[in-house]
């Protein structure tokens, strides 16, 4: 393999439309808002990442961390609100969905690997089939990236023999087998024993060093204190506040900023 | 995910194999007991057909229908034509199966696709599904074998086999394209957001994510469909396929006996039951499966 995935060459390898390195932020969300029916979920909000940033959403359950990272993903079309990756507007109509993500990675909390098909398959099917590589060169990427993450053992095996930490590093691997310029990772430790989080938290931490783009929702403070270039308080669908994560959580400035950390401190989650 | 929720049916293989130096006793305890609802199993069962059988030949009229319906002299002449005709019923099983199974999936997909723009393709598919699962099945034989054989259009096949496959294809078709559908939309739609994250298309992310692990799951129904279609292949005598149904008729009539009747009975039992065994069998599987939380 040419480049550390997610190291600073990796984008290289996806025709993104402009030099990277040289422009703007990876990632710029500007003014999005979306509804469910009657529920205002994101209402107006506004993010920005640089590569190589490390963004934690934080905030209550339901706050829209969930719906910010889908409709980032495509998954969900917003109802208003530009969102511009690498120069280039995701939202805009005639956007080709596929193409935009390729070079956006997702991890769900629930792996949701494909039960039917063995750990190899589950890392390879989107290189094979979307990207085109040879059934060789798509192995190869592949047990390259479950070596790094001590999978390599597992690579015939089933989604259901694994543990959950397993399936969810091999979840991380399958995004990552895509070479994705930026990931986004929704509380992917939450579905998690509380000793299976550390192995799942230190793939991350690997990533972070190797200068990869990732926007978090977590439940984990002291990780999101580890890692994080930025963290961002999301409440009932607007950015509160957001700064250093330092700052964040020791000096809040928004009182419901405060309620929370309170409540994630009595929790005993601080 | 937890232990199974019942704590697993009764194990024999672990009772039975004796822990290293463990205590033999609760094993032997366990295979006399076997033994004895095997043995209460067998006796009631022998008295209850026992019973039955006494009851109907001391019927009143116990000869008259013996001698119409369980003649030896003809069962014995009509064994070797009813058999062979029974081929016919296999191959019109096996053509059809095949077309159904194709159809079948197509029409589950196009009434599956989202969005506006697939609305008139999902409207003709349910339309289809509709329509077929209404009409009497022996209606679309006799309509498709008697109607457009006579139409005489040059070109357009006559033979009645053609006509017998085409309306089981049809009728089948809209049962077993429910069945897919069912499939289908028990596959949670995580799995299919998860395959689109990746880049798949749509259809990338039904054929390679979603329709595998359907199909997979509806494998039992779909058998289960197979018993009928099996059965509803003698309806195509109707138009003059001379299928194993027919042949008993013909039999019947020669005969004035209703015995070929009963060949034609114990046949479609012969094939019928270890299919019907086997669908127990996946559907047990699937169910050991679901409950230890395999899925
Ligand atoms: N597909 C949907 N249809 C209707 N309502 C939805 C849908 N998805 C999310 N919501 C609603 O949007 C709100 C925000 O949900 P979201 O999952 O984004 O929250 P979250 O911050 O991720 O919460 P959690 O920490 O529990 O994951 C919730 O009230 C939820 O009920
Ligand atoms: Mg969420």
């Amino acid at each position: 393999m040419k480049a550390r995935i997610g190291g600073p060459s990796a984008t290289g390898s996806t025709s993104a439309p402009q030099a990277t390195g040289r422009t703007g932020p990876a990632l710029r969300v500007e003014g999005v808002w979306k509804s469910f029916g009657q529920a205002r979920v994101l209402r107006g909000i506004d993010l920005e990442l640089a590569e190589h940033d490390v963004v934690c959403l934080i905030g209550a359950s339901g706050s829209g961390k969930s719906t910010l990272l889908r409709c980032i993903n495509l998954l969900e079309p917003v109802d208003a609100g530009r969102i511009v990756l690498q120069g280039e507007e995701i939202t805009a109509p005639g956007a080709d969905v596929n193409r935009v993500r390729r070079r956006l990675g997702i991890v769900f909390q629930s792996f949701n690997l494909f039960p039917h098909m063995s750990v190899l398959a589950n890392v390879t099917l989107a290189p094979r089939k979307v990207l085109r590589l040879s059934r060789r060169d798509a192995d190869e990427r592949a047990t390259a990236l479950l070596d790094r993450f001590g999978l390599a053992d597992k690579r015939d095996d089933f989604p259901d023999r694994l543990s959950g930490g397993q399936q969810q590093r091999v979840a991380i691997v399958r995004a990552l087998a895509m070479e994705p310029d930026l990931l986004l990772l929704d509380e992917i430790t939450s579905a998690l024993d509380p000793e299976l989080v550390a192995e799942v938290l230190n793939v991350i931490r690997d990533l972070a060093r190797g200068g990869m783009t990732m926007l978090i929702a977590t439940h984990e403070m002291g990780f999101a204190r580890d890692i994080a270039t930025r963290v961002c308080f999301l409440d009932d669908g607007v950015i509160l506040e957001q700064g250093p994560a330092g700052e964040i959580f020791s000096h809040p400035r928004e009182a419901r900023t405060q309620q929370f950390l309170q409540r994630i401190v009595e929790a005993g989650r601080l | 995910m937890g232990g199974s929720l019942t704590g697993g049916p009764l194990d024999t293989g672990e009772l039975v194999s004796p822990a290293a130096g463990g205590p033999p006793l609760r094993s032997r305890r366990f295979e006399r007991s076997a033994l004895r609802s095997t043995l209460i199993a067998l006796v009631s069962t022998v008295v209850f057909f026992g019973v039955l059988a006494w009851i109907v030949v001391h019927a009143p009229n116990w000869p008259d229908v013996q001698r119409s319906f369980f003649n030896g002299t003809i069962w014995n002449q009509s064994v070797p034509d009813i058999v062979p005709a029974f081929g016919v019923n296999v191959e019109l099983f096996c053509v059809s199966e095949v077309f159904i199974l194709v159809l079948a999936l197509v029409l589950a997909v196009l009434r599956s696709l989202p969005g506006p723009v697939f609305f008139p393709l999902r409207l003709l598919a349910t339309a289809y599904a509709d329509i077929f699962r209404a009409i009497p099945g022996i209606l679309i034989i006799y309509l498709l074998g008697f109607g457009i054989p006579a139409l005489q259009i040059p070109g357009v096949p006559t033979s009645t086999f053609f006509y017998a496959v085409v309306s089981l294809t049809l009728v089948y078709s809209a049962y077993v394209s429910e069945v897919y559908r069912a499939g289908i939309q028990s596959i949670h739609p995580s799995q299919e957001a998860a395959a689109r994250s990746l880049g798949l298309t749509q259809f990338q992310a039904l054929r390679y994510v979603v329709l595998p692990q359907a199909v997979r799951r509806v494998i039992p129904p779909l058998l289960n469909d197979f018993i009928g279609l099996q059965k509803d292949t003698v309806l195509v005598s109707y138009i003059g396929v001379v299928e194993i149904f027919r042949q008993s008729q013909i039999d019947q009539a020669a005969a004035f006996n209703f015995t070929p009747y009963l060949v034609t009975a114990l046949v479609f039992l012969v094939i019928t039951i270890p299919l019907a065994r086997l669908v127990d069998v996946l559907i047990a599987r699937d169910r050991r499966r679901f409950l230890a939380g395999a899925r």
